[in-house]
Formats: C-alpha cells, sequence, structure tokens
C-alpha cells in the first residue's frame, strides 16, 4: 500500500502552490479565510484570473477551454485553492452545464454557450426543484409545450441559487406525459425573456442566496434544447455525476478544523482558553479523527476513479460524512464564541474584541450550513442510493 | 406520585397559552424580534395583567407565587409562543431583589411598570462567577461601576439594570436607571446588551450577595429549560404535522420508515427533556439544587441543538426559510444553549463540583 502521490503530482501540487501565492488577490484571500460576504466582483474577478490561466473549467476538456486535468489533479487543486482560501466558484455554468453542453450539446450550442461561461459574460442558474419537487424530482410539473420554433413555458422553479446575479436558467421541464422521467426535458432559458419571474426567498440566517422563478407563458426557441426532447432525465443525472466533483469537502474541513482550533485557544472563557475546556477539547479530537479518516477515504475512492472503478455510490458515502464533519465543525465553531454568538454579527462587544469576521458570524453561518445535507440529494436520498447498492442481488 | 399539573397551575398555562397565541402571532414577533427596544409595550401590559411577572415574586413580597413549579408553567409557555418579551431577565433580577429584601422595587416588576435586566456576564465570563473582574468602588460617599458587561438578556427595554461586580473580596449588586447600552437583536430574536460601566455611578443594593446571585442565576437556567421544552413541544408539533401533510414519491414522508424513527428519536429527546426539567424544578430547593440545574442546562442544550437540526433536516427546503415559523424555532432551540453557561460549561460545572467533593471528603 502506497498513500503517496506520483512525481508528477507532487509537481502539479507545487505548480498550483506557487500559481495561488502569486496571483490570488490578497483583499479577496482575506475576506474567504474570515468569512466575510463576498461580492459578485469578487467573484468575477477571480474567475478573470484562473481563465487567463487557462485553470477555470477544471473538469472539461482541453479542446473546450477547459483543464483537461485528472481526477487526482482536480483533486489537489480544489484542496489547495480551499487552504490558500481561494473563493468557490458557482458551480452552475462551470461544472454543471459546461459537462452537460460538451456531451450533449449541437455544435453551435458549444460555440456559443461555452466561452461565454469562460469569459464571464453569461451567468447561469440550475432550475431543477420545483415546489412539489424536491427529493422526487422526476414528478416535476413545469411543463413545456411546442409551438413552431417555439416551447411555451408555464409552471414554477424554487431554490434556485444565486438566481439574483444569472441573466440564464437551465430547466428541466415536463414534455410528455407518461412514466415521470420519461417525458422530462432539458431547456435554457434567458432569464429577461417575457413572463419569467424571479422572486427571493431570505433563508433562516436572514440572507438571500435562493430565489423562485415563475414561468408564465415564457416563449423559449427550441434551439434552446440541449439533447433530444424527452431525454432529459438521462441529461439530468449525467450532471448529478459532476454536481458532486469535490463533494468530501475535505480541503474546507482541514481549514475549518485549524481555524477552530486557533480560536479556541485565542478566547479565553472562565478563566481559560475554551481550548482547555475538557469537554470541548474532547469533541475537537473527537472531529480530527472523523476528519483524518475521511481524508483517506477520500484518496482511496479518488484512486478508484483514477482507475475507472469508481462505483456510482462512492460520491454518496463522500457527501453523506463531509456533510456531517462539516456541520459539526460550523456547530463547534458557534459554541466557541459562547454567549458571544448570540448577538447578530458585529453588534455589541464581540466586534470590539479583534475576533475574525467568521467568528463574528458563526451562529448565522451555522444556521446557513444546515443546507449542506439537504441540497445536492438529500443526506437521506444518499443512504437510499447507497442502501440499494448494498443490498442488490 | 403525580405528575400532573395541579388545577391552578392548568389554569395558568391554559389562559397564558390562549392570550399568546392571541396576543402575539408569529409575524408581529418577527418584526418586534429584531427591532429596538425588541419588546411590544401592550403585549407586557397584557402580560402583567394576567399575573405574569407576578408569578415570579413569591407571596411573602406581594406577588403570587415565585416556586420552580410556577415558573416552569410560564416559561413553557413562553418556548412555545417563542416570545421575545425581557421576562428571563426580569425573572433574574426580581429573584435577586426578593433575596436582597428589596420589596419596595418589586411592586413596580408585579405592576408592570418595572422591567428588570441581570448584568452578569462579562466578555470573558459566562458561567463561573469565580472569574468576574467588574469592580465597584465607593468615591466620595457614591458606588462607582467599572468593566464589561456583556450578553445582559433584555436590557434594551428594561427599566432598571442591575449589575454583579466584585467589592473587594466579595460580589455585590448594584442598580442602574435605563443606562447607556450597546444594544443588538439576538440571532434567534429579542434583545440583549452589553455595557461598558467606565466609572457610573450606582445604587449599591448589597456588598456580599453571591449565594442570591447563584440562586437568581440557576432559577433562570431552570427558566430556559422549561421554554426550551415548550419551544420543543411546538416544533414537534410543526414537524409531525409537516410530515403527515408533505407527499414524494407519490406518498407522505411520514410513511417513510427512515423518518418515522428519526422523528421517534425526537419525540424520545423531549420525553427527556421535560424529565430532567422536572428534575431540576423538585431539587431546587434542596442541598443538590447547582447539580441538578447544571445537569439539566447541560442534557437541554444538548437534545435541543440536536432536536432542532433533526426538524430542519426533515423539512427539507422548507425548513430553511424564514418564512417558515419552524426555522424560528429551531434557531431557539440552538441558541438558547449559548444563555447562562452552555452544555460544556455546565458539564464543567459538574466536573468542578465532584473534584470539590472528593477534596472535601479526604
Ligand atoms: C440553500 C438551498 C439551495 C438550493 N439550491 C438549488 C438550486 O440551485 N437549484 C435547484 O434546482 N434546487 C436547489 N435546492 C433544492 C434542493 O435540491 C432540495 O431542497 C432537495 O432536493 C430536497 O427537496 P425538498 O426541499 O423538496 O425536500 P423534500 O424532498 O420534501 O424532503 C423532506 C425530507 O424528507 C426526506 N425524504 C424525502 N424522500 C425520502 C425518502 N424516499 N426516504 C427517506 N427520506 C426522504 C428528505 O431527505 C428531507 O429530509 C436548494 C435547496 C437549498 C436548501
Amino acid at each position: 500500500m502506497n498513500l503517496d502521490y506520483s512525481p508528477q503530482e507532487v509537481a502539479f501540487r507545487a505548480e498550483v502552490r506557487a500559481f495561488l501565492a502569486d496571483n490570488l488577490p490578497a483583499d479577496i484571500a482575506a475576506r474567504v479565510a474570515d468569512g466575510s460576504p463576498l461580492s459578485h466582483d469578487d467573484t468575477l474577478r477571480w474567475q478573470a484570473i484562473l481563465h487567463a490561466r487557462g485553470w477555470l473549467a477544471s473538469v472539461w476538456p482541453r479542446e473546450h477551454g477547459g483543464t483537461g486535468w485528472s481526477v487526482v489533479e482536480r483533486h489537489i487543486f480544489a484542496e489547495e485553492s480551499a487552504l490558500y482560501s481561494a473563493p468557490r466558484l458557482p458551480p452552475f455554468g462551470l461544472n454543471m452545464l459546461g459537462p452537460v453542453v460538451i456531451r450533449y450539446g449541437t455544435d453551435a450550442q458549444k460555440a456559443t454557450i461555452l466561452p461565454r461561461i469562460l469569459d464571464g459574460s453569461d451567468w447561469w442558474c440550475q432550475g431543477y426543484s420545483e415546489p412539489g419537487a424536491g427529493s422526487d424530482l422526476a414528478s416535476l410539473r413545469t411543463r413545456a409545450v411546442r409551438f413552431g420554433d417555439d416551447y411555451v413555458v408555464n409552471g414554477q422553479k424554487t431554490w434556485t441559487t444565486y438566481g439574483q446575479y444569472a441573466n440564464k436558467i437551465f430547466c428541466l421541464v415536463r414534455t410528455a406525459d407518461g412514466k415521470p422521467q420519461q417525458g422530462i426535458s432539458f431547456l435554457l432559458v434567458d432569464l429577461d425573456t417575457p413572463g419569467v419571474e424571479m422572486r427571493p426567498i431570505r433563508i433562516i440566517d436572514g440572507s438571500v442566496e435562493v430565489n423562485e422563478v415563475f414561468f408564465t407563458d415564457a416563449r423559449v426557441p427550441v434551439a434552446n434544447l440541449v439533447g433530444e426532447e424527452n431525454a432529459g432525465w438521462t441529461i439530468a443525472k449525467y450532471l448529478l455525476t459532476y454536481e458532486r466533483t469535490n463533494i468530501a469537502g475535505v480541503g474546507y474541513a482541514t481549514k475549518e478544523l485549524a481555524r477552530l482550533r486557533q480560536l479556541a485557544r485565542q478566547i479565553v472563557r472562565d478563566g481559560r482558553p475554551i481550548a482547555d475546556n475538557p469537554a470541548f477539547a474532547a469533541r475537537i479530537a473527537e472531529l480530527e479523527c472523523e476528519l483524518e479518516a475521511l481524508r483517506v477515504t477520500n484518496l482511496r475512492l479518488l484512486a478508484n476513479a483514477r482507475d475507472g472503478a469508481a462505483s456510482g455510490v462512492d460520491s454518496s458515502m463522500l457527501k453523506l460524512r463531509g456533510t456531517q464533519l462539516r456541520q459539526s465543525l460550523q456547530d463547534l465553531y458557534r459554541m466557541v464564541l459562547g454567549p458571544m454568538a448570540g448577538p447578530l454579527a458585529g453588534t455589541g462587544l464581540a466586534g470590539d474584541l479583534g475576533l475574525p469576521s467568521d467568528a463574528i458570524r458563526a451562529a448565522q453561518t451555522y444556521f446557513n450550513h444546515r443546507k449542506l445535507s439537504i441540497y445536492g440529494g438529500s443526506n437521506e436520498i444518499q443512504r437510499n442510493i447507497v442502501a440499494q447498492h448494498l443490498f442488490q442481488g | 406520585m403525580d405528575f400532573r399539573h395541579s388545577e391552578e397551575h392548568q389554569l395558568l398555562a391554559d389562559s397564558l397559552r390562549r392570550f399568546l397565541a392571541d396576543a402575539s402571532p408569529m409575524t408581529a414577533r418577527n418584526t418586534a424580534a429584531f427591532a429596538f427596544p425588541y419588546h411590544i409595550p401592550t403585549l407586557w401590559a397584557g402580560l402583567a395583567r394576567l399575573g405574569i411577572p407576578g408569578a415570579f415574586v413569591t407571596e411573602a413580597h406581594g406577588g403570587f407565587g415565585g416556586t420552580p413549579a410556577d415558573i416552569m408553567v410560564v416559561f413553557e409557555e413562553i418556548g412555545r409562543n417563542l416570545c421575545i418579551e425581557p421576562l428571563l431577565g426580569t425573572l433574574l433580577g426580581a429573584r435577586l431583589l426578593e433575596r436582597l429584601g428589596r420589596g419596595d422595587l418589586l411592586e413596580g416588576v408585579i405592576a408592570g411598570s418595572e422591567r428588570l435586566a441581570l448584568a452578569v456576564n462579562e466578555p470573558q465570563v459566562a458561567c463561573d462567577l469565580d472569574h468576574l473582574a467588574a469592580t465597584a468602588h465607593r468615591v466620595d460617599g457614591s458606588w462607582r461601576l467599572q468593566g464589561q458587561k456583556s450578553a445582559i438578556y433584555g436590557a434594551p427595554a428594561a427599566t432598571l439594570v442591575l449589575v454583579v461586580a466584585r467589592t473587594d473580596d466579595h460580589l455585590g449588586v448594584f442598580a442602574l436607571r435605563e443606562p447607556a447600552l450597546i444594544h443588538s437583536a439576538m440571532v434567534d430574536g429579542g434583545g440583549t446588551a452589553d455595557l461598558v460601566l467606565s466609572g457610573l455611578r450606582a445604587e449599591c443594593l448589597a456588598q456580599d450577595a453571591r449565594p442570591a446571585i447563584e440562586e437568581a442565576l440557576d432559577l433562570g437556567r431552570l427558566a430556559l429549560c422549561a421554554e426550551t421544552l415548550g419551544a420543543m413541544s411546538h416544533l414537534m408539533a410543526l414537524t409531525k404535522d409537516y410530515l403527515q401533510t408533505r407527499k414524494q414519491f407519490g406518498q407522505a414522508l411520514s410513511t417513510f420508515q427512515a423518518l418515522r424513527h428519526r422523528a421517534v428519536d425526537m419525540q424520545v429527546d423531549l420525553e427527556q427533556v421535560l424529565s430532567i426539567t422536572i428534575s431540576a424544578m423538585a431539587e431546587f430547593d434542596g442541598p443538590q439544587r447547582a447539580r441538578h440545574v447544571a445537569m439539566a442546562k447541560a442534557l437541554t442544550g444538548k437534545l435541543a441543538a440536536r432536536f432542532a437540526e433533526e426538524a430542519i433536516q426533515l423539512h427539507g427546503g422548507i425548513g430553511m426559510t424564514w418564512e417558515y415559523p419552524g426555522s424560528h424555532y429551531a434557531k431557539r432551540l440552538v441558541m438558547i444553549d449559548h444563555q447562562l453557561g452552555d452544555r460544556h460549561d455546565h458539564i464543567a460545572r459538574m466536573i468542578r463540583a465532584d473534584r470539590q467533593d472528593v477534596k472535601a471528603a479526604t
């Protein structure tokens, strides 16, 4: 057994580090490191820097402007990016729609859509979920009816992440009745189409990061269909394999654990650093064990994927444990602050104690991160997937 | 053995529940919960008419109760309604005033014209009063306070703030009328404040009052456990309802065994919180008060947070929205652990007491 990276992979990691050290803007890294909200402009700036280096589309092949990286190289890049506090770019264009267009799109679609994702001209959001179709996505009811060269779309999407920054949405729509999975198509919609309306949804921490999108007789050109009509379910499943890229979030968890330790030493309560409270210290040590195991599980499954032996359930297991671990870390991060976690971010004396801004926001971030086990296929659905595999035959 | 409420307590619980459901619906609550002064005067007046602050005070001082059972009944309803009125601070202050023999100040509390807050925590002190740093000194015949106080729950709406400060080797209690506060909304709604004392002149109520302060804080912890219980009961009902109504894959969520079992664990956690709170209530006036309150607060804090996380998870996306009342209950159930010492603080308190017992025995 050998847990070492190959010499090429080691060299690649050094190259990534050098690049991040030289090119990641210090102000953006500082904001990511201390959990301050990023502006849309921060995201655009980092995207442009990666694009200039040719390192933006890590899951696309070279011929379409991607990196052509192996799964191991992608992992190394994601891990180093997290450790250097690079912003996480929204996945919708780069990791979701891009691979779909490359696999299923027409030449014309490839030529128009892909470059505009890379240069930031288009911002995509994901229109899968509906009020009545969450875990049971195939029951979706937003309908597209063909009239000549157009589809006329009616219905509602919801939970659309960052829809407020997007100009386009890729949707699953119903184009035929019968078996639910068989009547679904994959359709691209301009958000400024008449009859499309976006409304914000305020979430538990008070912020707005999701939206609902209403379609009322919105006319969408048939040319915006990706793949065959009624073949959308296959495409949606293909996309999901990319949605779960870097799903374990080991890099983020490593970074979060280190910050938790640091803060627990820095904050003194009842006469000693929190890190010296035995009940608290035991929880940190337990999470370190979980993280170490997950780190190696992630590498083992990565090696499987590299060798073409990945089972479909690997990413489900990684999502399950990865999100549980990160939610536990957020729980402790909030608890380090004790009573100071109570006031809304930045108010009261906690603001004067020189704490990093992610510490002051710890409670809100904790509530926000409850989403990790709900979206991208809830953790119950991931367990169902693994169970099906475990008990088959 | 009889675990039922007395007839009087049942009446109090019922009338308080009806009153709050009517006078403090969720939308009004959420508007007041995040804006100064985090308090609705008409609601407070209504509570006073029902005799609520009076229920914090013993009959000896003109109140209507003041027993641990009274406190438990009231705060369970507070939790069920997610009421943000400054009742915790008023309870802490009222108990302290009573123990310090300041019945004169309690009349206004009972009548509803006086709202209290207790400034005990400091930026570096959450639970163990040995470490308090704020001081009080007599200068030219009047008392002056120095230091910082934080997490003064309900202070933005309080008419009188009681401050705990060091007087040489003791802990004294001082009164400030509407001092200049740094006020904030809490993540789960309601008001809190910090206070920089910087030489403020204050009235001295007591120069040596540590046992009374500890008792008041323990009563506040019991109240928080009862509040947790009420909020858990309500969120349990919402969750059960949602699982029975929401359909995916053509069937109600409540038909999925994986979810049924999770709901069962929530129900059992609720029973455990009820039991440990009853235990703390029953032992409150005995020699083991501190230990039982610590146990109740530690277990309640842990179970309530887990319960809240499960409730959000079982709702899916809806549980993450501001609009859905359940999300606000979940927030309260998580954040309540941060008040008056969290699960780790109270476990540490138990360990500390064990060590002292061992020392005393040898
Ligand atoms: C912050 C956030 C961002 C999101 N962003 C997007 C986005 O950009 N685009 C998009 O299309 N969607 C998005 N989603 C939607 C997300 O994918 C759904 O919330 C998710 O699929 C769950 O669906 P639901 O919310 O309808 O819950 P439901 O499906 O109603 O589930 C409720 C509960 O029941 C459980 N459950 C359901 N079925 C079963 C079963 N068979 N067995 C056991 N348990 C079951 C679930 O796990 C969950 O715990 C987002 C959601 C959130 C919270």
